[in-house]
């Protein structure tokens, strides 16, 4: 499974909304997550990924996107 | 050892309403109390100023001590809303309780000032005798009514609420407690000089979502004390989803959160003593229990502070 299937399959959990918009979408602006989701995100990933999510690094817009999501997992793994 | 004696708080009596605000922000009473848990909320009148909420916040505190102004060698007074830049509230505030001149200090701290002021005072309390921290808050002239700011101006509301710290025995032995603040988010959450509060929601919520839980285990876990065991959590009133996610977080069940933001909203600085004020009243602890006061807001500024029933 590619870094960004193991992303959106991590979206869909926490929304539990199946219909996970394109890379390139805010999962924001179409209600897809809302700020409390985020943090259960954030979590989801540090926990799939095996990596630590620093505060200094948690600015909602590195997570605005799957696009960004899944660059900013390819940073921390790398 | 330090205590905390009493506590106390005041309320503007005028009741404002999801269904006022709804009307006015272009949304539902249902939509705000989703994206809050809060039902209702008091706005002071124009008399009924950050000062003046503050005085009736700290009387109601030492008739509760069974103290006067006299007894008091030290005033904190906590407010981020206050009118003007200087001076603070807290020189009038002893000056309407007849403190002569005993010292007064402001924290401007906003959301986790009163926790700040608790643990300051704390701190002084055994050299300057016992200290009166008043935490008051007019959010209610910080907001803009309009649809645009809507996802702000259905939180707040105005209040005050106070405690007593004494150096010796009281109601809550002060154990430990665990601060924090970090400027690389300041302006995610703030009140400029001219024009409302500003809020990144999602950035406070993503920081407060770690950030307070880790403040808590780590008070706990210096005590020795499992989270099931804390007999209440009292926390500033911010958001009930905020609430109930910090529960989940430190694996404590959520009833043990004691909440008033479906009545208060959220009062800033205030809403963790007015909940404390009510909290012990309502719900007076067994000796030996323990008590976890935790808070997070602009700076941003955060902590948690344990105690124990006496």
């Amino acid at each position: 499974m590619s870094n960004q299937q193991r992303i959106v399959e991590i979206l869909k959990e926490v929304s539990q909304n199946p219909d996970v918009p394109a890379a390139e979408e805010s999962l924001f602006a179409g209600g897809y997550i809302d700020s409390f989701a985020l943090p259960e995100v954030v979590s989801a990933l540090e926990k799939e990924f095996g990596v630590k999510i620093p505060d200094s690094d948690l600015n909602p817009g590195k997570f605005e996107t799957i696009a960004k999501i899944e660059q900013y997992v390819a940073a921390r793994i790398a | 050892m330090t205590s905390i004696a009493a506590f106390g708080s005041w309320l503007p009596p005028r009741v404002v309403t999801n269904a006022e605000l709804a009307a006015l922000l272009d949304c539902t009473p249902e939509w705000i109390l989703e994206m809050s848990g809060i039902r209702e909320r008091r706005y002071a009148s124009p008399e009924e100023d950050v000062v003046a909420m503050a005085v009736n916040a700290a009387k109601d505190c030492l008739n509760r001590a069974g103290r006067t102004a006299a007894d008091i060698g030290l005033l904190i007074v906590s407010s981020g809303s206050s009118a003007q830049r200087f001076p603070g509230p807290a020189a009038a505030v002893a000056s309407r309780l007849g403190m002569g001149e005993t010292p007064a200090i402001d924290v401007p701290v906003a959301s986790a000032g009163s926790l700040f002021a608790m643990v300051l005072a704390a701190q002084l309390a055994p050299t300057t005798g016992p200290v009166l921290v008043v935490a008051a808050e007019k959010m209610s002239a910080d907001i803009v009514l309009e649809p645009a700011n809507k996802a702000t101006s259905i939180l707040f509301g105005d209040g005050a609420g106070a405690c007593l710290v004494c150096h010796g025995a009281g109601l809550l032995r002060i154990a430990d407690w665990q601060l924090g603040s970090d400027g690389a988010f300041a302006g995610d959450l703030r009140l400029p000089l001219s024009g409302p509060v500003e809020m990144n929601g999602r950035s406070v919520i993503l920081q407060a979502s770690r950030k307070i839980p880790r403040a808590i285990n780590t008070v706990l876990e210096r005590a020795g004390v499992r989270a099931t065991d804390v007999a209440a959590f009292l926390m500033h009133q911010a958001n009930q989803n905020l609430m109930d996610r910090v529960a989940k977080a430190v694996a404590a069940p959520a009833e043990r959160f004691y909440s008033n933001i479906a009545r208060y909203g959220n009062t800033s600085s205030a809403s963790m003593l007015i909940a404390a004020a009510e909290w012990a009243v309502s719900s007076p602890p067994p000796s030996g229990t323990p008590v976890c006061f935790a808070a997070f807001g602009a700076g941003f500024h955060w902590g948690a502070l344990l105690a124990t029933a006496e």
